[in-house]
């Protein structure tokens, strides 16, 4: 397999996968339990995810580790279990996609404030997201993408931990909203904060995941295609759910994102992959698309 | 012996003037996030003889009514608020002891929590924080909280207020059935319901029969005042 920062560089666009939770529901995660806890019971089921998403074809695989940091594990009293289950996470991936696919490994945020606003101090995130992602290299992940980010500073707090793991490439991704002054993230950020701060941290890749569906995620790459050399990482959920009788549905289909997809391949998207309320089947239309584009 | 008018009336306007002065600061620092500024001040309205209900509703309140009003038009932002709410915690610890206790300054209570199933509270902790800074009494049940739990502590604490959040689409069906049973009970209208959480909306709270909907923190807050003052 070539190295991801060639064919980056090259020109190609890859393709990452698309929602977690939901794939680990259907095969028997009991809701109220963290998503974590599965990698302990059923690895198996982590394989059948990523094999879903392999065949898909996606080129990158992630982690089930979103909420594998000791902050956010020690809710569930599984604080000390951060190797054992980043590390299971990991080697599930890797026994599906061998060299096939990159794996990612997913970092997402603690759920805690630094301070002013909160009670954790910035050495203390640093050595958070250093444990994490420390766990997560020494299982073989290819990649590492800190997302949904919302807090700049504790993003660069994760992207700091991760660079200190040189070799491995860093995607950072921050979820904005659309309000009637631009996209901010709640705590805030602009996107051209993020690609500032994210940029001086140290990351390899930038983009926006999650949000308002991939429409608004259109304008949001292009922004930062316009504010950065960097390859851009877009990870859309699938809109805003909307009622269907009594239950609430992701109402963007494979097809309707997948028509979108050409309008990121234009801004200028390097690698586009799925969020919330996307499936196997969204990845599948979106690779169909830039595959197209690719010989077009 | 007679205290010339003029003068007197000269001393009421300036006592007016300084006791304006110090309420609008107190809503000023505490708009600022600014703890400390807080804690001075408000001892210094105190040494100026003002009650601690002026102080909380004309001071700190009024401070917190702008930080949301700020927060609605995208002129600040949760940091901002986090800050200004932790400032308001302040105020009310030192507030508190000076109320007699059939005055207790709380706005009301409210349950809230995550409902069953789900495990994403970032959103609830927020509701909670800035209904706390807003004056009201907060019973937060955390999350995953089935439907008779937050019933139960709501008749219990006698609240007035259910506020439910839910992360996934798959677990927004449980916001339905808190809201059935309390019908059930014949409880609805005396004990509201509010509803939030990212995949929510103000159809599926109409939907299902809320009583609120609110798109973030400091619009439930908004939405829970209404709620308390219309019944």
């Amino acid at each position: 397999m070539r190295q991801f920062h060639d064919r980056l560089a090259a020109g190609e666009v890859l393709v990452a996968d698309g929602a977690m939770g939901t794939m680990l529901m259907e095969r028997g995660l009991k809701a109220g339990n963290p998503p974590e806890s599965f990698n302990m019971e059923r690895p198996d089921a982590l394989e059948e995810v990523a094999r879903e998403y392999l065949d898909a074809g996606a080129d990158i695989i992630q982690t089930n580790t979103f909420g594998a940091s000791r902050l956010k594990l020690a809710q569930y009293s599984l604080g000390d279990m951060v190797d054992q289950i980043n590390n299971i996470a990991v080697l599930a991936v890797r026994r599906v996609v061998e060299r096939h696919a990159y794996i990612s490994g997913s970092c997402g945020p603690t759920g805690q404030f630094l301070k002013p606003y909160g009670d954790v101090e910035p050495a203390q995130m640093l050595d958070v997201f250093r444990e994490q992602i420390g766990a997560l290299v020494s299982a073989g992940v290819d990649l590492i993408c800190i997302e949904t980010m919302s807090d700049l500073r504790e993003a660069t707090c994760a992207v700091k931990a991760a660079k200190e793991f040189s070799s491995i490439p860093v995607m950072a991704t921050m979820t904005f909203d659309h309000t009637p002054k631009g996209f901010y993230t709640i705590m805030g950020v602009t996107i051209e904060e993020a690609v500032k701060g994210l940029e001086a941290a140290g990351a390899d890749i930038v983009g926006s995941n999650c949000g308002n569906g991939i429409e608004n995620m259109v304008l949001i790459a292009r922004e930062f295609r316009k504010l950065t050399e960097l390859p851009v990482l877009i990870q859309s959920n699938a809109g805003i759910p909307e009622l269907i009788g009594d239950t609430a549905v992701y109402p963007e289909t494979p097809d309707f994102m997948a028509e979108k997809v050409e309008d990121l391949l234009r801004a200028g998207v390097n690698i586009i992959g799925g969020c919330c309320g996307t499936t196997p089947e969204h990845i599948r239309a979106i690779r169909k698309v830039v595959d197209a584009y690719k010989h077009s | 012996m007679l205290q010339n008018p003029a003068s007197n009336l000269h001393q009421l306007i300036n006592v007016e003037r300084s006791e304006m002065d110090i309420l609008r600061q107190i809503a000023l620092v505490l708009q600022r996030g600014d703890s400390s500024g807080i804690n001075e001040l408000l001892q210094q309205a105190l040494d100026n003889k003002l009650g601690p209900r002026e102080i909380l509703d004309d001071g700190l309140i009024a401070g917190m009514n702008v930080v949301g009003d700020r927060y609605k038009k995208h002129e600040i932002f949760l940091p901002e608020v986090l800050l200004a709410a932790k400032a308001m915690h302040v105020g009310m610890d030192k507030l508190k002891p000076l109320f007699l206790k059939d005055e207790v300054p709380s706005r009301g209570r409210v349950v809230i929590g995550t409902v069953q199933g789900d495990i994403h509270d970032i959103g609830k902790n927020l509701v909670a924080i800035m209904l706390s800074g807003a004056g009201f009494e907060v019973i937060d049940l955390g999350k995953d909280v089935p439907p008779k739990k937050f019933i139960e502590t709501a008749v219990e604490q006698n609240a007035k207020v259910i506020g439910m959040s839910a992360l996934l689409t798959t677990t927004m069906p449980v916001m339905k059935k808190v809201i059935g049973e309390l019908k059930e009970k014949g409880l609805s209208g005396r004990i509201k319901t509010v509803i939030g959480g990212a995949p929510v909306s103000e159809e599926f709270a109409d939907h299902i029969g809320a009583d609120g909907y609110g798109y973030d923190s400091v619009q439930a807050v908004d939405c829970i005042k209404r709620l308390i003052s219309a019944s």
